[in-house]
């Protein structure tokens, strides 16, 4: 039997917004099993990256309950979910977020290093080799291009071997090429390691390559759709 | 794979990476981050000078205090010794020497010229400890003998005095045998006003100088064995010599008196110290502020990766502890090296040379002091790192504040005025003065604030949306997001408070000196006219146009009784209110049926005393007097002139009028009762210019040698000359502010230059000219400055009033030229350092900026 390792229960996010309350998610259900990919569509201000922070425990829900590998996120204290961040999922985000202080492949220990992981560089080292930036390793993000600051993003994601994965419009900054070379790279890390895989994307392209696509409009999800494809 | 947490055993993140992280995440900052808490540098490196120049002075003090009264007890009183002080005295297994000390004229015959002197006359090998210090050395020894006199060195080279030559005091002359370079127990600058001059006490009564009513005071010196408990046998036996007015001091007395002296100065020193400490803290908050502001991204990012918020707290604390210890421990070497110059600046102010030595005392309180206050007002821009969202990282979102953090808001500012209470507390042991302190400080904070929130406020509402694009730009960037208004207005503007304050006040305090010596108000005062030379010297007076502004007999006498109970009855009451100085008094009394032009009655009925025709004797006094006293209209008082009683009673009250140059009496008696007493007189003139003055007085000297004459010209140039001195102090302090001041300045500049680089560097990439962004730089920073000076001169101006009007109880002067070259240097500062701050935006190219400052 698939285990759950996702669910969305119920969940609806409103925002305060001067007299009145903005209703960005309504009502929203859905599970994700292990090892699934999936991709979350739909146009601008439709919530998909508030769903992406909900999901990933970054911010609470105004109504409905968020349950990670069987645990409840919703009455979590900060520190809590700031352990489960840690453990159990990784990011990718559209703009990087690489910490600008810190050189590559500190930047990628920083998940193992927060755990006390004494492998914590060993491991970043190996990930850095896996994503081909060894010779990169001392530089700071400002001395990388934007695609080898992604592949440094994704190796940091992958430092942690977690059980579910975040990509935020992971292309979305790259160009054609490059973006082509990062989603290449995703899908085989993600094949190799068997982790759960949520990306949210405006890129059809990039979500056809994912088991299955949830779409959301104005809040709501107008279709959850398992698609054939088989990602290479 | 998959794998379950408990989430009961949460982990704790390792110390290690916290430290690590911290360390790491410095690297790219850390010329930044020094900049930024380098503004305490200086208010600490006051506070350790000060602290280890006091305590040196302290330490010094305690060994050289035998040399500053020169025996082991001194007995002063302004008569010779009593009956039973005497007996007291002879009973004590004691070395003795004694000292008879008055101020008089000494006239030069040499060079026709004459000064007001401090005459000396001694007996007996005083002092015991320490040694007049005199050249030749031999002279020290043989004055007492030879009708010689050593004369203060400054005096001899201000007259062109040579050894050998001739002094007269009263009647009798002397040879100058030795200048004398230091006497014993005196301070530098009272030996400016009246020099003095050492001669043997034999000599004295030949002078003729030692009349009833002279200014003298009597003192007796002793040295007893080492073993002997000289202050125990002083507390044993003090009261019995208050009864016969004179007072008692053992070196210990002199070590607390000579400490107390210089405890005003350590506290007003100390009182600059903090204030540029605490302008310092602001620059470091305001730092922190904007560096934590800057590492919202990174903090977001961490957080998203899985660190705990008190975690991502402890990252930046540990940067600020390290960055604030190193500058905290650089500022207390500074102040160590700082303490070398001090006793060259006060040197006029220390009764001997101050040792340099490093006070390890001091450089761990100022450590202590100054990291606890970098830490304090650090943390409450670190606190707001625990509420940065790991959302940040998706979207701009709005940090929510807590509840949490509010009570720790307060929390910490709470504790920062009770550490500044206790600190003021401990230095000048008055709460109420540290309360005050504490409060005007955070009213001028809080002034300085709502200032800029107002500025903010009126500039959004009536924005001058026709004025040229610079302008627009330059105003736009005080309430724009990430604006310095607060921070700067704050720091600059207190700043400039606390120096114009000390401008203003030296200005007032000169100014009333000055107009002393203004209009109508009398110059030249003489005393010691015996009642047969009265006359003569009205004529000599007159004959010059000069006015006898006053003409007065003076009895001198002493306070036997009050309130129906004797002198003696009242000092073995514990319960009096009477103060000690009132009580043992020599008053010095005239009589006169008007009250003068500085004298304004203000209970009872003045023609009691006027008409001194009835039976009781009714008397006027002073309100300063009858206040000491305890005494009211009605009350009696029982005098002792010259051995005969008069019984008298207070028939009025008189305030008078401190403020111009007049003799002024205590004691005013009715005429008809003390004509036949024995008296002498003064005289109170105006002369028109200092050649006169000086031919008067010479002429005087040589005629009536017993008169003395006060130049009051003299007086002003000696109290100039200290407050001139003072001012030095003040000055040399203020430095630290200014430079405090200009350190947080550009560091908040600075800052300021990070949050506007990309707006800038864009304004250059859209076309902007190297002269329109200098234009839109110098519009933003010269409203900054002069608004900062407009408000820390209106702080400035308020403060010093209340100063003037209820502390020093002076008329209020505002002289306008420092006050307004304060503000135009604060002004010009502020914006000169504005524009070096954006010369690199300006003249490089625009990518090469960002990639430098921003990448």
């Amino acid at each position: 039997m698939n285990h759950t390792i996702l669910q969305i229960k119920d969940v609806s996010k409103v925002y305060p917004s001067g007299q009145n309350n903005l209703t960005v998610l309504e009502d929203i259900n859905f599970s994700i099993n292990q090892g699934e990919t999936l991709s979350i569509v739909g146009p601008s201000g439709s919530g998909k990256t508030t769903l992406l922070g909900l999901c990933a425990g970054l911010d609470y829900p105004s109504e409905g309950e968020v349950i990670l590998d069987g645990q409840s996120l919703n009455n979590l204290s900060e520190n809590e979910r700031a352990l489960i961040r840690n453990q159990k999922i990784g990011f990718i985000f559209q703009d990087f977020q690489l910490i600008p202080t810190l050189t590559a492949i500190e930047n990628v220990a920083v998940p193992l290093e927060l755990r006390g992981d004494k492998t914590a560089m060993p491991v970043a080292e190996k990930l850095l080799a896996r994503v081909g930036l060894s010779d990169r390793s001392h530089h700071y993000p400002s001395q990388l291009s934007g695609g080898e600051q992604q592949r440094i993003c994704i190796a940091r994601a992958f430092s942690s071997a977690p059980a579910i994965l975040f990509a935020d419009e992971p292309t979305g900054n790259l160009d054609d090429e490059t973006g082509s070379q990062i989603e290449a790279l995703l899908f085989a890390l993600n094949h190799e390691e068997g982790t759960t895989l949520v990306i949210v994307t405006h890129d059809l392209d990039l979500a056809n390559r994912t088991n299955r696509i949830i779409r959301l409009k104005g809040g709501h999800v107008i279709s959850d759709q398992y698609i054939n494809s088989v990602h290479d | 794979m998959l794998f379950r947490i408990n989430i009961s055993t949460l982990y704790m993140t390792s110390w290690l990476f916290l430290f690590r992280t911290a360390y790491r995440d410095s690297r790219k900052n850390r010329g930044k981050l020094v900049l930024f808490m380098s503004s305490i540098i200086l208010g600490i490196a006051a506070l350790v000078a000060i602290n280890s120049f006091n305590y040196n002075l302290l330490k010094d003090i305690d060994r050289e205090a035998a040399g500053l009264l020169g025996a082991d007890l001194a007995v002063t009183g302004n008569r010779p010794l009593g009956p039973n002080s005497q007996k007291i005295l002879d009973s004590l297994e004691a070395n003795q020497a004694s000292e008879v000390e008055m101020l008089s004229m000494a006239y030069f015959p040499d060079k026709g010229t004459s000064q007001f002197v401090r005459i000396k006359a001694l007996d007996g090998s005083f002092p015991f400890y320490g040694r007049l210090e005199t050249s030749p050395a031999e002279a020290a020894h043989s004055f007492q003998v030879d009708q010689s006199a050593l004369v203060d060195e400054t005096l001899m080279l201000e007259q062109n005095l040579k050894i050998g030559d001739r002094l007269k005091l009263g009647e009798e002359s002397f040879v100058i045998s030795g200048s004398l370079k230091a006497g014993i127990g005196n301070v530098g600058l009272t030996s400016s006003f009246a020099p003095m001059v050492y001669i043997g006490q034999q000599y004295i009564q030949k002078t003729g100088l030692i009349q009833p009513g002279s200014l003298i005071n009597y003192s007796y010196y002793y040295l007893v064995d080492p073993t002997f408990p000289i202050d125990v046998w002083k507390e044993e036996r003090v009261d019995e010599f208050r009864k016969e007015s004179m007072s008692m001091e053992t070196i210990g007395d002199r070590q607390a008196n000579v400490s107390d002296a210089f405890n005003g100065l350590y506290n007003f020193l100390n009182l600059v110290a903090l204030v540029a400490l605490l302008l310092g803290c602001i620059g470091v908050a305001s730092s922190v502020f904007i560096y934590i502001k800057s590492k919202i991204p990174a903090i977001a990012i961490f957080r998203c990766l899985g660190l705990k918020p008190r975690d991502a707290f402890f990252i930046y604390f540990f940067q600020i502890l390290i960055v604030g210890a190193i500058s905290v421990i650089v500022g207390a070497s500074l102040g160590s090296l700082v303490q070398v110059l001090l006793p060259e600046i006060l040197d006029d102010f220390l009764p001997f040379e101050v040792a340099f030595q490093i006070s390890w005392k001091a450089i761990l309180e100022g450590i202590l002091i100054g990291l606890s206050m970098t830490l304090l007002f650090s943390l409450l821009p670190l606190l707001s790192a625990k509420n940065i969202s790991p959302m940040r990282t998706l979207r701009l979102v709005d940090n929510p504040g807590s509840k949490w953090s509010d009570r720790w808001n307060l929390v910490i500012y709470l504790a920062i005025a009770l550490s500044l209470i206790l600190f003021l507390l401990r230095m000048t042991g008055d709460w109420k003065l540290s309360l005050y302190f504490t409060l005007g400080l955070f009213g001028a904070f809080v002034l300085l604030f709502a200032v800029a929130q107002l500025i903010i406020i009126l500039l959004r509402r009536y924005f001058p949306r026709q004025w040229s694009f610079e302008l627009r730009q330059g105003i736009s960037n005080l309430y724009r997001p990430n604006n310095q208004t607060a921070i700067l207005l704050v720091s600059i503007g207190l700043g400039t408070a606390v120096l114009t304050t000390l401008f203003i006040v030296q200005g007032f305090l000169l100014k009333n000196v000055e107009s002393m010596d203004a209009g109508n108000q009398p110059n030249m005062f003489f005393f010691g006219i015996e009642s047969s030379q009265k006359d003569s010297l009205a004529q000599l007076v007159s004959q010059r146009d000069m006015p006898l502004i006053q003409q007065l007999p003076i009895v001198t006498m002493r306070l036997e009784g009050w309130k129906g109970k004797s002198k003696s009855d009242w000092l073995s009451d514990t319960t009096r209110a009477a103060r000690g100085w009132a009580i043992h008094r020599e008053s010095r009394v005239t009589y006169r049926n008007y009250l003068d032009d500085n004298e304004k009655l203000i209970r009872g009925d003045f023609n009691k005393t006027a008409d001194g025709v009835s039976d009781s004797i009714f008397i006027s006094l002073a309100t300063s007097y009858s206040e000491a006293m305890d005494i009211d209209l009605g009350d009696e008082l029982v005098f002792n002139v010259q051995g005969a009683m008069l019984r008298t009673y207070v028939g009025s009250i008189r305030k008078i009028d401190n403020a111009n140059m007049r003799a002024r009496f205590l004691i005013l008696f009715p005429p008809g009762i003390l004509e036949d007493a024995p008296q002498f007189h003064v005289l109170v003139t105006k002369s028109p210019d200092p050649a006169t003055t000086a031919e008067v007085r010479n002429l005087v000297v040589k005629t009536f040698p017993n008169v003395s004459v006060i130049d009051l010209g003299m007086v002003l140039e000696t109290i100039r000359e200290i407050l001139t001195k003072v001012s030095y102090i003040i000055q040399f302090m203020a430095v630290f502010c200014i430079l405090t001041g200009l350190v947080v300045l550009l560091s908040s500049l600075l800052l300021s230059k990070y949050q506007r680089i990309k707006e800038s560097v864009l304004l250059r990439t859209l076309g902007a000219s190297k002269q329109q962004i200098n234009r839109i730089n110098i519009t933003e920073y010269f409203l900054l400055g002069t608004l900062s000076a407009l408000t820390g001169t209106l702080i400035a101006i308020s403060a010093s009033y209340l100063i003037a009007r209820f502390q020093m109880e002076l008329e209020f002067h505002l002289n306008w030229i420092p006050v307004i070259i304060m503000f135009v240097s604060v002004v010009v500062f502020t914006v000169l350092i504005g524009l070096l701050n954006s010369r690199e935006i300006v003249n490089k190219a625009p990518l090469e900026v960002l990639r430098k400052e921003v990448g």
